[in-house]
């Protein structure tokens, strides 16, 4: 059975109902107290983000990672060298609180050594989609319970940063296969990795090109067109993914450039400055990040893949699917015993544009 | 396929890490803020308390507006709930309110289910929201919540205590959703007595267990004002939509004889205080706590009762797609069963229906049958009398030649007696009354006319037009071309008498006028 997703806005204007007339106030009755009140709450319950870093070994992912968040989330490791090349696919996830301003965010960062790094790199999306369809599943489990916590934990991945080695020439075929599958399922942002050894002519060359090779392969990655509320967002939007993949450089060491203290890499040619919008758009992938998009990733993915997946898994709840990497989180009924279900690679069909947003 | 290892480093009490330069989310309670105001809030009020206390006018200077609607009457048989939505806005931020108020609350003679129907209302909400949530394809973000998020307890300024009803109501509403008590139309109550009432009211709560609402006072920033506000639960409120000029201010007040009751005036009463609770401190907190509280507790209910739960007798965790697979297959297997005795009634009442309708056709080839059979009869009686005209024609026509016969044997039997014959035939061809009215050269010999015209010898009256007519119209066919031959004879007759009148003969005029009519 090939699942239909459907992908509502995620959150839309109040539709206007003949049945609500607007109502001329005469004095100021405090509504806008409202927003203050909802500060606060948010501030006591603290934030959750998920970030999962993928790409080949060697590209800079935990350095990137450590230059976001300005901290040492993650200890970079070099190569073993002569070592042997880990066999699996292994995600680690590790979990820090960061405190800026009184604010307190749980950052969970998933690594993903070893991919790509085989020589037969067949199916290697797999685990990590099983991963991402894992957390989903926590969570729908933790939903559906009878008596279930005030606040649900949160452990769906939130935004999936993919490196795109700068082969300078176009997206390479594990990478389309990777791309095309993930972007289903969680909001995919791809970056040029270590792209200071780049041009910026070529820079922009390449850029186009990858532009173009998403679009040939409908590949829908964020910000995504579809979940444009307004005009505004649109406009917004639209910029971004005009820069998207960003060709962005990582960097944890400080060097002195003029008098002032950069994060930058130091070359014999010169230092290359990480948070200068001339050498490199890591800035971008910040703001679009941290500052200015993080709630609207969490808000697409609660409202939107973590939706899919719950219409698949309720819909399909009576087939019991087995994909790859698929907890049984349910007791096994004799009938399930007796005849194995089907290994299924789901096959996603894509939604065309028919649905009311 | 590759096996997956996941290794989750640290659970809780994670390590905090400290930050080396600004990151930037500190924004992230602007960027929550901003997409709320972009989807709006909504906020549900119940307002419960009896007709007259006030109800509709509190909403409108609560919040500034005049929400259109009559006030109700106090005949109403039974409790009714009335729910209006409104659109407000202030500055940028957009508000859909749903007020709902009960009508006829209190009214009737007996009281004992007058908290039904708003229970009830109550849970429908819940339920809607429920249903909602177990749908399998929701839009739960665009859902219009219509929960009731705070429930206004109007309590009737007696000064005494609380009434049965309200002690009632309330307890069977406390589970159910926020109560905050207010007492209405406190400008009737003095201030001594009011400080009393407040004190009986809130320990006549406490004795019979009634959880009203309590303002948070967890967080820090509005603790010490809600710390506050707790102790003058339940509000002393008047609600006034007249503006009066007070001072050099126009002010909501309401104007009595011995003086202003001012509505925004703390000493006065406690509206203010009311409005900052309600709006302006902890309308979010009214939200969660229905949300988290009441709406959970009505969701375990409901699904335990549905047959849902947690855990089986082996205490091993139940799976919810099991019970769901299980209610699925009940549910289609019902659905089945509906199915088939459906289609045997309709297999009933189409073998009925089909009996009648054969029943029907029966009757009505019977009928046919009979018809014929009546219309049969009828016919041979007719063909049977024309038959008997017939003979009757042929029988009058073999008197005439035998008496045809008759004459022509008297002619032959003596000459002299010819003349006299001749006489007589003439006599009798021409009797006088004929050469009266009709001229001698005239055909009178044509047979038909002769036999019919000319009865037998035996009558030698004169018949008159209508006589001959009558003895003409029995015989239909004949009849009527004898008929035809006469009148148009009789007609040219006339006009040949009316050509020559002097020659042959000279009718009377009143005779003219006779035959004249007569031919009409």
């Amino acid at each position: 059975m090939d699942p239909q997703r459907r992908s509502p806005s995620p959150c839309s204007s109040r539709p206007a109902s003949p049945r609500t007339p607007p109502c001329e106030m005469l004095g100021s009755v405090g509504i806008e107290a409202v927003l203050d009140q909802l500060k606060i709450k948010a501030m006591k319950t603290g934030f959750e983000f998920n970030i999962m870093v993928v790409g080949q070994s060697g590209l800079g992912k935990s350095t990137m990672v450590n230059t976001l968040f300005k901290s040492k989330v993650w200890k970079p490791t070099p190569p073993a060298l002569g070592g042997p090349v880990p066999q699996t696919l292994q995600l680690h996830s590790v979990t820090h609180v960061i405190e800026e301003k009184g604010l307190k965010l749980k950052l969970t960062v998933t690594d993903t050594p070893g991919f790509g790094d085989q020589i037969n790199n067949d199916k290697c999306w797999d685990p990590i989609l099983g991963y991402i369809n894992k957390q989903y599943e926590r969570y729908l489990q933790e939903e559906i319970l009878i008596t279930r916590q005030r606040h649900i934990p949160d452990t769906r991945v939130h935004c999936c940063v993919y490196f795109v080695p700068p082969t300078g020439h176009c997206l390479r075929p594990l990478d389309i296969e990777f791309l095309q599958r993930l972007c289903r399922t969680v909001n995919v942002v791809p970056v040029i990795a270590r792209a200071d050894s780049l041009t910026i002519e070529e820079r922009e060359a390449f850029r186009r090109r990858i532009q173009q090779n998403l679009r040939t392969h409908c590949i829908d990655v964020y910000p995504q067109k579809c979940f444009d509320e307004d005009i505004n967002d649109r406009i917004l939007n639209s910029k971004i993914r005009d820069r998207i993949p960003f060709a962005v450089v990582g960097a944890d060491r400080e060097h002195l450039v003029n008098g002032r203290c950069v994060l930058g890499r130091k070359t014999k040619w010169g230092i290359v400055e990480v948070e200068n919008m001339a050498h490199c758009e890591f800035p971008l992938l910040r703001d679009l990040l941290i500052r200015s998009h993080l709630q609207d990733l969490k808000d697409i993915t609660h409202n939107v893949h973590y939706e899919n997946y719950r219409v698949i898994r309720l819909n399909e709840s009576h087939l019991l699917p087995r994909g790859p990497g698929w907890v049984n989180l349910a007791p096994a009924s004799s009938r399930q015993l007796t005849s194995p279900g089907p290994v299924k690679v789901c096959e996603w069909t894509q939604d065309d544009s028919d649905d009311e947003f | 396929m590759a096996a997956t290892d996941i290794a989750r480093q640290v659970g809780e009490g994670c390590r905090t890490v400290p930050l080396a330069g600004h990151v930037g989310f500190d924004s992230l309670p602007d960027q929550l803020v901003n997409k709320s105001v972009s989807q709006g809030f909504c906020f549900n009020i119940l307002c419960v308390g009896e007709t007259g206390l006030g109800k509709s006018t509190l909403m409108d200077t609560l919040f500034n507006t005049k929400f259109e609607g009559e006030p109700a009457t106090h005949t109403q048989p039974g409790v009714q709930l009335r729910s209006n939505t409104y659109d407000l806005q202030e500055s940028n931020v957009g508000l859909k309110l749903t007020i709902v108020s009960t009508v006829g609350f209190g009214d009737q003679i007996n009281k004992e289910d007058s908290y039904k129907p708003i229970v009830e209302f109550i849970d429908a909400q819940f339920e809607a929201y429920l249903q909602e949530e177990l749908k399998i394809r929701r839009v739960l973000h665009t859902y219009h919540d219509s929960r009731i998020h705070a429930c206004l307890y109007f309590i009737a300024p007696t000064g005494h205590s609380l009434k049965s009803l309200d002690l009632v109501t309330m307890k069977k509403l406390d589970s159910k959703v926020n109560i905050i008590p207010i007492i209405a139309k406190s400008d009737a109550i003095s201030k001594s007595e009011l400080t009393k009432f407040k004190i009986k009211i809130t320990s006549e709560l406490v004795s019979n267990g009634v959880q009203i609402y309590q303002f948070p006072t967890d967080d820090e920033s509005v603790a010490e004002i809600n710390g506050t506000m707790n102790a003058h639960l339940p509000f002393a409120v008047i609600g006034s939509t007249e503006e009066l000029k007070i001072g050099n201010k126009m002010m909501k007040a309401r104007q009595y004889p011995w003086g202003t009751v001012q509505v925004e005036n703390e000493a006065h009463c406690d509206f203010v205080k009311l409005r900052e609770m309600l709006i302006r401190v902890n309308m979010e907190d009214l939200r969660e706590q229905t949300h988290t509280r009441h709406y959970e507790l009505y969701r375990r209910c409901k699904l335990e009762e549905m047959g849902f739960k947690d855990t089986d007798p082996d205490s091993k965790p139940f799976s919810l797609q099991e019970t769901y697979e299980a209610k699925r297959n009940e549910f289609l297997g019902e659905l089945q069963k509906k199915e088939e005795e459906m289609r045997q009634m309709f297999v009933q009442r189409v073998k009925e229906k089909e009996a009648e309708l054969k029943e029907a056709e029966k009757e009505l080839h019977e009928k046919f049958d009979r018809l014929k059979k009546l219309h049969q009869d009828e016919k041979k009686k007719l063909e049977d009398k024309k038959k008997s005209l017939d003979d009757e024609v042929n029988a009058f026509k073999q008197r005439k030649t035998a008496a045809e016969l008759l004459q022509s044997q008297g002619s032959q039997a003596g000459g002299s007696q010819t003349l006299k014959r001749d006489k007589e035939k003439k006599k009798y061809l021409h009797p006088p009354w004929l050469s009266k009215h009709w001229p001698t050269w005239l055909p009178h010999q044509s047979p038909a006319l002769q036999s019919v015209v000319f009865p037998g010898p035996q009558s030698h009256s004169p018949f008159s037009e209508g006589s001959k007519r009558r003895y003409l119209m029995s015989f239909p066919l004949a009849s009527s071309l004898a008929l035809s031959s006469y009148d148009s004879l009789k007609v040219t007759a006339l006009k040949l008498c009316e050509k020559s009148a002097t020659s042959l003969f000279t009718p009377s005029p009143a005779h003219k006028t006779r035959l004249l009519e007569k031919t009409a």
